[in-house]
């Protein structure tokens, strides 16, 4: 590269083997060749195993019947469904797990990162024992943990814990009433985007008209009433259907309502108390890089503690939190594949049953790879998206 | 008023008795305005309750004797279950009269870690401490070892080889010639090994009786793992990160694509890769040990972390250095390793012991693949019908174990940041 850089001056000549250009492609193409060959030698281990094993290769398989049992399902499901249908229903589950868990995450993670930096020395630290506790102990122990708790400390359907005779919980879950599907419920629905459409848009009115006159406006307050005002008048208007599908003890166990399931609650539960931790940490070192200044700044302003977090600190400290932030997403996603461990029907555990009865394990691991690299590189291009609107805007 | 008085008049007042001591202290961090003690008490009365009843469970009510699991119902906590199974938790189905050994393992791999944590044994030492550390910590628990004639000369190569690559133009020219003995040595013998000239022969020592590494577990399972998946994975990481940044566009593709591919997926895909893969990819007759799958499967997996972390540090450095090693006549593996290198490393040793506590907690995964890690013994504690019902106790413990380990690291974690930026802070 040296040579390259004196540009100017005329070249001097060198042996072949002496001119790095050349080195460095000779280089290249031997280890090219190299991992190549390596990866020659393996593919045709494969192939000769596959063959002498008798094992079928392709994706056919994925159109035969699974013939296996899924405890928890978003869409209908049953033993006599294809296995496709099986794997998607399992990505569905983990794509249900890791947003929900990224979302509460977040959440969870900022009270207890704001907490951290909190005047009140008691507050402090007890977010500090709670970071440390939960970062320092493997996830897969907290999600045994609370899984055979949930389990086995929780009584038995029979005598089950009934609030108001429609809360159940018992080891088989909570079970809750919920609507009988009525038409009005998808009407309901069309409303409640409507409802986060118009408080989008007040938001940006709001902003716009603070901008111009600096007079506020509860925009925070009126866009939620807004997105959940509209759906209820919706349903008020269709009459107010109100029928619902009670839980009943039947045999051993409930039927009617719906359920959360003790594995779902105590994977949601161990990822978001684990990851929770290490947002914190990220939110508390965030905020700390700022510079004192912005504080006094904004309290000199008569600003109170809570609006100084929320309208000067938490907006800058965004920049520095957002890339790390975005790995413990990835994180979250990546760690729900630990459902397997306690036995819920995550993508991981449907591709490996589906191991298990096909045999085809290169296929199967392949799908598991290429579903959680689609899912991380989404996730990475949307805070990346995210990241640069927020970035600083300099000349 | 005392501003009235003229200078040498003043008395010296004592501080008003609520801002300082333990009063000023206490209003000020816990009372300073309604919100903040209101906070304050709702938290004390918290705490009071939660650690009232933890106390209550743990130790007064708490079964600390008992010889069944049914003698121990209806009090508080069994920790009878905990002295029944702490042997099963600490070693798994390591033979039982034998368990000193992986005992002494642990205490010998502690001792390696805690040396190496000791600034002043930051050079060759570090080298001695762990050949010797890691042949005691294997030879207890394998019981015995035969060391192959190749791995000799494979150490006389690299030895030879680093010496030649790093010492050149630093050392005395009888050092560098030992280099040279040393490398031609092995590389030769392992050239007429490989043809078949020299025997397959190898040193036994078998002071002990041989035990499997099925038959491993516990503590010595999960930092085995943990330890030596970060040790392998640290010069390949360094390889990758040197890749991702090279100018060889072949290279470097190969890199990032490598790095990504692993970022991407979770660890749980690349063991079942490791179990039910591996066996496929290599040839018909060769089979490969499950924990040694397991082991390589980590080493894939820290290696694009580490490959990253390494990246930060290599990014750090000031392009100057880059460009003063280029004009001093270095060619690119002096100039990596006599200039980069030894810079970037000094920046990524804190964060590398955090990837080494993500490690150490991540090896429990191991479990899933059916290998006796930590975690895993600690369930197999639960398994007994005699003792059925305390998850709890068991879980607890092994939670208290693990944070004892990872706390410490990261408690070195940050005085070493701390001891390293002396340089750097004002």
């Amino acid at each position: 590269m040296a040579v390259e850089a004196l540009g100017s001056t005329p070249r001097t000549k060198v042996a072949p083997w002496n001119d790095p250009v050349i080195r460095g492609w000779v280089f290249q193409v031997v280890v090219v060749g190299l991992v190549g060959l390596l990866a020659w030698y393996l593919v045709s281990n494969t192939v000769e195993n596959l063959a002498r094993q008798k094992i079928a290769s392709g994706f056919h398989y994925l159109d035969r019947e699974a013939g296996f049992e899924i405890g928890d399902t978003m869409i209908s499901y049953s033993p006599a469904s294809t296995y496709a249908r099986a794997i998607f229903v399992g990505l569905l589950n983990t794509l249900k797990v890791s947003v929900l868990g990224i979302v509460m995450a977040t959440i969870l993670g900022t009270l207890l990162g704001v907490g951290r930096l909190s005047h009140n020395w008691l507050l402090a630290k007890i977010c500090e024992w709670y970071v440390e506790a939960f970062r320092n102990v493997p996830l897969l122990l907290w999600l045994f943990l609370f899984y055979k708790l949930i389990s086995e400390a929780f009584p038995g359907p029979r005598q089950a814990i009934s609030v108001l005779s429609s809360f159940y919980l018992s080891n088989r879950g909570l079970y809750f009433p919920v609507p009988l599907a009525d038409p009005i419920h998808i009407w309901m629905g069309l409303g409640l985007l409507i409802g986060i459409a118009g408080a989008v848009v007040l938001h940006r009115w709001a902003r716009k008209r603070q901008d111009a006159t600096g007079q506020p406006f509860p925009s925070i307050s009126a866009g939620f009433g807004l997105a959940l005002g509209v759906p209820f008048l919706i349903w008020l208007a269709g009459g107010a259907p109100h029928h619902m599908s009670w839980p009943e003890l039947k045999g051993f166990n409930f039927e009617g309502g719906t359920v959360i399931q003790p594995e779902f609650t105590a994977l949601l539960l161990g990822l978001v108390l684990y990851t929770s931790a290490f947002v914190a940490e990220i939110v508390r070192s965030g905020i700390l890089a700022l510079h004192k200044g912005q504080s006094e700044a904004a309290a000199a302003l008569g600003l109170s503690r809570g609006q100084v977090m929320r309208l000067v600190l938490l907006p800058q400290a965004l920049r520095v939190i957002v890339p790390p932030m975005t790995s413990q997403y990835l994180n979250i996603t990546k760690n729900s594949s630990l459902a397997i461990a306690i036995g819920y029907p995550d993508l991981v555990a449907s591709l490996n049953v589906t191991i298990n009865q096909t045999g085809q394990a290169i296929e199967n691991v392949l799908l598991i790879m290429a579903a959680y690299l689609s899912v991380s590189l989404s996730i990475s291009a949307f805070m990346n998206w995210y990241n640069k609107r927020i970035a600083l805007r300099e000349r | 008023m005392t501003d009235a008085l003229p200078v040498g008049e003043r008395r010296q007042l004592a501080p008003p008795i609520d801002e300082t001591g333990p009063f000023g202290w206490a209003r000020k961090r816990l009372f300073s305005s309604w919100a903040n003690g209101i906070t304050t008490v709702v938290l004390l009365v918290a705490i009071g309750w939660i650690l009232s009843w933890f106390i209550d469970w743990a130790v007064l009510t708490a079964n600390f004797t008992a010889s069944t699991g049914s003698e121990c119902r209806g009090g508080g906590a069994c920790w009878a279950l905990i002295r029944e199974k702490y042997r099963l938790i600490f070693f798994g189905t390591f033979p039982y009269e034998q368990q000193w050994r992986p005992l002494f393992a642990v205490v010998a791999m502690l001792a390696m870690l805690i040396f190496s944590a000791d600034r002043r044994m930051w050079n060759w030492r570090l080298l001695v401490i762990w050949g010797v550390g890691s042949f005691i910590t294997f030879l207890l628990m394998f019981g015995q070892l035969h060391i192959p004639l190749s791995l000799f000369l494979f150490v006389a190569l690299v030895v030879g080889g680093i010496g030649l690559a790093m010492r050149k133009a630093i050392a005395a020219p009888g050092e560098m010639n030992a280099y040279r003995v040393l490398a031609a040595i092995g590389a030769i013998g392992l050239v007429l090994r490989l043809v078949g000239v020299l025997p397959a022969w190898s040193l036994p020592i078998a002071p002990f009786s041989y035990v499997e590494t099925s038959l491993w577990g516990g503590i010595p399972v999960t930092l085995i793992l943990a330890t030596y998946g970060l040790v392998f994975a640290f010069p390949y990481g360094i390889l990758l990160a040197l890749g991702r940044r090279s100018q060889l566009p072949l290279i470097k593709g190969l890199c990032v694509g490598f790095i990504e591919l692993i970022r991407g997926v979770p660890l749980i895909s690349l063991l079942i890769m490791a179990s039910v893969m591996l066996p496929l990819f290599l040839p018909s007759g060769v089979t490969f040990d499950k924990f040694l799958r397991a082991q390589v499967a980590v080493i894939l997996f820290a290696g694009a972390y580490i490959a990253e972390i390494i990246r930060g540090g290599l990014q750090s450095l000031p392009k100057g250095q880059f460009e003063a090693a280029d004009a001093m006549g270095l060619n690119y593996v002096q100039k990596t390793t006599l200039i980069v290198l030894p810079q970037a490393l000094r920046v990524v040793i804190p964060p590398l012991i955090n990837t080494f506590i993500g490690f150490f907690k991540d090896t429990s995964l191991v479990l899933i693949i059916g290998i006796f890690d930590f975690l895993n013994t600690a369930n197999q504690a639960l398994v007994d019908p005699n003792w059925a019902g305390f998850p709890g106790e068991v879980y607890l413990f092994a939670a208290f174990v693990y944070f004892c380990f990872c706390y410490s690291m990261s408690r070195y974690s940050k005085y070493l940041e701390v001891e390293l930026n002396k340089g750097t802070r004002r």
